[in-house]
Order: C-alpha cells, then structure tokens, then sequence
C-alpha cells in the first residue's frame, strides 16, 4: 500500500508537535520545522497524485483493520487535487510568514503561531484523504479549533470579537455536521463513506436521511461561507494575520466545499441529489445569491481586506455554482476554480499583507500612488485580480469559461448571465484598486520609500502571480486531475 | 479564595493516592478498562486539586509552563512515532501486532497498546494540567 496517503497528513501533526518542542530552546527554529513540514507534505501529495493517476482510487486501511470497522483512508483524484492545492498554498504561506510574523506577532508568539498553523494543515489534508465521514468531523473540529485560535493570535483590538463571532458561527456548523452524521449512522449502523453510499439507497424515503441531509448541508454551508451563512467570514478574514487569511480564503473554505461535494456525491449519489430531492437545483441559486450579493458588498467595502475577503465569499459561490450544476462542464469548471482561486486569492491577499507590512495602509483610498512604490509587489496584483476578474488568458478565465459552457449544458443560461454579471462586478471594484495603484496621483510623497519586500515575502508573491497567467495558458495540468476527478463523483 | 489547613491537609494526603490510581489506571489500559486518556485525566486532576487547596503558584513550581509544554509535545510525538514505527517496518499506520519481537502477534499488540497509552497518558496529564493553570493565570491583556 502507498504510504505517502497517511505521511501527507501526519508530517504536518508531527511538525505542529515538533515545534513547541524546538520553540522552547530556540523560537526561530520553529519556522524551519513549519517549513519542512509543510515541504514534506507538498512532496507526499506529488506522489499522491502520481499514483492516483497511475493507478486510480486509492484506500488504506489505518491500523490494518477492515472498514467499515476500521477507519479507512481514500484518496481519489478530487482528494489529489485538493491535497496538492492546500499543501502548496500552505507551503507558501508559512514561507511568507518568517518576515510578516516577527513584525507583526511580537512577544513570544511565534511558537503557538506555527503550532497553530500546522495543526490547521493537516487538519484540512486529513479530510481531504479521510473516507470515514465521523472522521471527517473530527478533522474539521480540528482544524476549525486551530482557525479561532489563529483569528485571535494577534490579539489586536477586535481580533477577539472576530474570533468569536467565527467560534458561535462555526461551532453550530460543527454540531449540526455531528447530528448529520449521527443520524445517517442510526439509520444505516455504518460511518464509512462507500459503506453509506451503498446502504442509504434503502431508506431513500426515510425522513431521517432528509434530516441528516438538511443538518449536513447547512453545517458545511457554514463552513464553506455559503450565503446567507458567511457573516463570520469578512471579520475573521481581515483581522486575523495575512498568511492565515491566505490559507482561510484558499484552503479553508474549499475544504468546506470539498465537504460538501462528498456528502452530496459520494454519500448520497448523483440521483439522489437531483431526482429525489431537489438539493443541486437549489444549491445553484444559492451560489448564484452568494456571488451577487457578496459582489455587490466588495464595491462598497473601504478596508482593501474586507473587499478582498467579500470577493472571496463570490469566488466560493462559483465553485459550488459548478459543482451543483451537476453537469461534466459545470463541475469541471468549479472543481477548476477551485485551484485557480486559490493561486489568485492567495496572491491578492500577499499583497494586501506586504501592503500593511511596509506602510500600515489598509483603506483602499490610501493606497494611491503605492504602484510606484513597490513596483513587483503591485504588478502581481495586478496579474491576479486579472485573473479574478476573469480577463483572458488567466487562469479566471478558463474556468469561468467552463462555468459558463456548464451552465448552458444544463440548460440554464440565466446562470451565464450571473456569471457574465458577476465579473463586471468584479471588474468594476478591481479595476478601481488598480487604477488606484497607478494613476491615482502619489500620497505618499517622500513619506513611503520606494522599496520592495524581503524575498520570503516577495517569492510566494510572484510564484502565485506566475501561476495565474501559466495556468490559464497550460490548462491541462490541473485538468489531467480534474476531469477524471468529475468522471469519479458523477459515477461514470 | 479561602483555604484553610483543612484542605490543604486532606489534598497533600489524597494527591499522591491520586496519582498513583492514575498511573495504575494508564498501565492497565491493555487488559482492563481506563487508558492513557483516563488514567492521565486523573494525573492532571491531582495538580488542579494543588492548584485549588494551596494557590497557582505552588502547582506551577511543582510543573511549570515549560515542563508542561515539553510532555504535551513529547507525549504526542511518542504516539505518532509509534504509529510511524510500523510503515518502518512495512505495515500500515498503527498496525502494531507486525512489529518484529519475539512474542505472539497479540502480544505485540498488547506491549504496544500499553506503550502507546503511556505516551497519550503523559500527552493528557500535562493537557489536563495545562487547561486548568493556564486559564487560571494571570494574562497581560
């Protein structure tokens, strides 16, 4: 059996216990382990990925025993694909910390921070790998304890406010999650995935399958920061510290997605969703509200992390959008956006970081000028609200082009105009920030350097930034995932 | 808060008893009911009870911040290490009964269990510990 499924999850547990260890004799070293850690983890989910395609569905079973009693761990390719997402942007992000938290977090921090931060990767890898749906709760309890405590590590003024709004919010998702799945196992005596999908057919008209469905669907809901649920989001997103936001907005959330997507394929199956219950129909107006609404409140926003993070909550509402059209475009497309969000989001909020790291500014007026400044720093953003936007070639592009083909092979083309709607929305707050950026005069004469980040900083910039332009160009890396990953989830 | 000789008479006279019920409570995890997580409970307990009859400080010099944090850490990567032991030797996470002694399979297992609930009772001890003291403290903000 192929080890790397179980070392991809444990290198990041093993590294979050590693560095308090280290942090007391010397606090610096903690950055190396979180380094190693996170590369470790990239190297396991290469490998992963390699042998999910050589070789297709891969199943271990923890401590040797048989599911459904044992736990069992399954990596098909959608679980390749957002192993290899949240590792590499994880992977950047603790990178970019080194700088940004020795300025930003002082005061011994630094050992709780890196702890935190690992305790919240291999949280996320291990439900993405998991095939046991108890397990996948009590990875997400995990990785969620590990996001409150990140809200309010800085604890600046309203950082703890934030945090707790998330914790009230999260915690019922969590506990509806636990009811979910506590009546699915009442009614079939199984937790394991496959062992669900085979045996639920049987209580198809039962109402405690409705039920379990229903606390299921809004407890990920949550998680995933679907509207009307994503009020934790903007706080939690603009307080707590940049590289932590960067994982929220291109793991974290996903990971709530990816959830979602398993119960409603894996678990319950494509017919179910569709046919008997009208769930995928209506989760597409609900995405379809989430990226309009969440669009319109980025024009208004003043602080550049607010906007960033309401322009986030819409990107979420495509990938769900995809997926919930139930078609092969449509969920190519928003398992797609998935990765091509990430680099973008990721990207934009580096910036913002590096933004408040050199100068303070966090209200987009402010940031008149800054083009000048910090040249590179600008230029990435630039390239990734691109690619946000959706402009060819980016990497936006292809999967909003996808999106649209989807929705039209559904046969609902008033989702093309959301989409098309959407991104002139997007344009509209975009290209203000931009224009900004460059053409808005200088307020800053004399007062900011011009001066570019330290290179930890500047190399996760640039590194995301390239990856928006090559990816929307080079479309079929991601794609030799994705499309067997749509073939697995629609059964085919 | 208030605290007579009473009390702390009967917490330095119950402490050790109580520690030693945990320990036995983690040793006897592979054969009876308890384990590293209960038994560890009960460890920690007994520095809550010191913490409640005396005052914080004296539990924290019985097991200061440091000290707890290096258990919690060693006690989690000796569990993790052990799971780890046996992909070394060619089975899968946790699969315990494959490891090469000079014993039955189900011995193995059993010497194994044991060993894993001391690292999770030395993991817990310094946790339960931990959320007691470290709450109680004084913080700066």
């Amino acid at each position: 059996m192929d080890d790397s499924i179980i070392l991809v999850v444990m290198t990041p547990f093993v590294g979050a216990y590693l560095s308090p260890l280290l942090g007391l004799w010397r606090e610096r070293l903690c950055h190396l382990v979180a380094v190693a850690a996170a590369l470790l983890s990239l190297f396991f989910s290469f490998r992963l990925a390699g042998s999910v395609l050589t070789s297709g569905t891969i199943r271990y079973w923890v401590g040797g025993w048989e599911p459904p009693w044992g736990i069992e761990l399954v990596v098909d390719p959608l679980s390749a694909f957002m192993c290899l997402t949240i590792s590499l942007v994880s992977l950047l992000a603790v990178i970019y910390s080194k700088n940004f938290i020795e300025k930003e977090l002082p005061g011994g921090k630094m050992t709780s921070y890196y702890t935190l931060i690992l305790l919240l990767i291999g949280g996320m890898l291990g439900v993405v790998v998991t095939g046991d749906l108890f397990n996948l709760f009590v990875l997400t309890e995990i990785f969620s304890v590990a996001a409150y405590a990140l809200v309010a590590i800085s604890g600046k003024r309203g950082s703890f406010i934030g945090s707790y709004r998330y914790l009230i919010l999260a915690s019922i998702g969590t506990s509806l999650i636990l009811l979910g799945t506590g009546y699915l196992y009442i009614i079939t005596g199984t937790l394991n995935m496959a062992d669900l999908s085979v045996r639920l057919p049987a209580f198809y008209d039962s109402w405690v399958v409705f039920g379990a469905l229903a606390f299921l669907l809004i407890g990920f809901g949550i998680k995933t920061a679907l509207f009307p649920l994503h009020t934790w989001l903007p706080g939690a997103y603009s307080i707590a510290p940049t590289p932590v936001t960067v994982i929220f907005s291109a793991a974290v959330s996903k990971v709530g997605g990816y959830s979602l997507i398993r119960v409603l394929f894996t678990i319950f199956g494509l017919e179910f969703i569709t046919d008997l219950v009208p769930v995928a129909p209506a989760l597409t107006w609900v995405a379809a509200a989430t990226i309009l609404v969440a669009s319109m409140f980025a024009i208004s926003q003043t602080s550049l992390m607010r906007m960033l993070a309401y322009s986030s909550v819409a990107h979420i509402g495509y990938v769900v959008l995809g997926v919930a059209l139930a078609v092969e475009m449509g969920m190519t497309g928003g398992i797609l956006h998935i990765f091509n969000h990430a680099l973008a989001t990721g990207c934009l909020f580096f910036c913002a970081g590096a933004v408040i790291y050199k100068t303070g500014i966090r209200r987009i007026d402010d940031l008149r000028g800054l083009g000048g400044k910090m040249p590179l720093t600008m230029a990435a953003f630039t390239l990734a609200a691109v690619s946000k936007v959706g402009i060819p070639p980016s990497a936006g592009f292809v999967s909003k082009f996808y999106l649209s083909l989807g929705a039209l092979e559904a046969g609902e083309w008033i989702f093309v105009i959301v989409i098309l709607l959407a991104s002139l929305m997007t344009a509209v707050f975009y290209l203000r920030v931009i224009n900004l950026i460059f053409f808005g005069g200088d307020k800053h004469e004399g007062k900011v350097q011009r001066d570019e980040l330290p290179l930890s900083m500047l190399v996760p910039i640039i590194i995301l930034a390239l990856g928006c332009a090559v990816f929307g160009i080079f479309v079929g890396i991601p794609l030799r995932l994705v499309e067997p990953a749509v073939m697995v989830l629609s059964g085919m | 808060m208030m605290t007579t000789v009473v009390i702390q008479t009967i917490a330095r006279v119950v402490v050790p008893f109580l520690q030693l019920f945990g320990l036995y409570i983690i040793v006897h995890g592979p054969v009876s009911p308890g384990g590293g997580f209960q038994g560890g409970v009960i460890v920690g307990a007994s520095m809550i009870l010191l913490a409640l009859s005396y005052d914080l400080s004296s539990a924290e010099t019985k097991v200061s911040h440091k000290v707890r944090i290096a258990m919690d850490s060693t006690g989690a990567l000796l569990f993790a290490g052990m799971g780890l032991l046996c992909l070394l030797v060619g089975g899968v996470f946790l699969e315990y009964g494959i490891i090469p002694l000079p014993m039955a399979p189900a011995e193995v297992r059993g010497l194994m269990i044991l060993l894993v609930g001391v690292a999770i009772g030395i993991h817990i001890m310094a946790l339960a510990a931990s959320l007691f003291l470290h709450l109680a403290e004084e913080h700066d903000t």
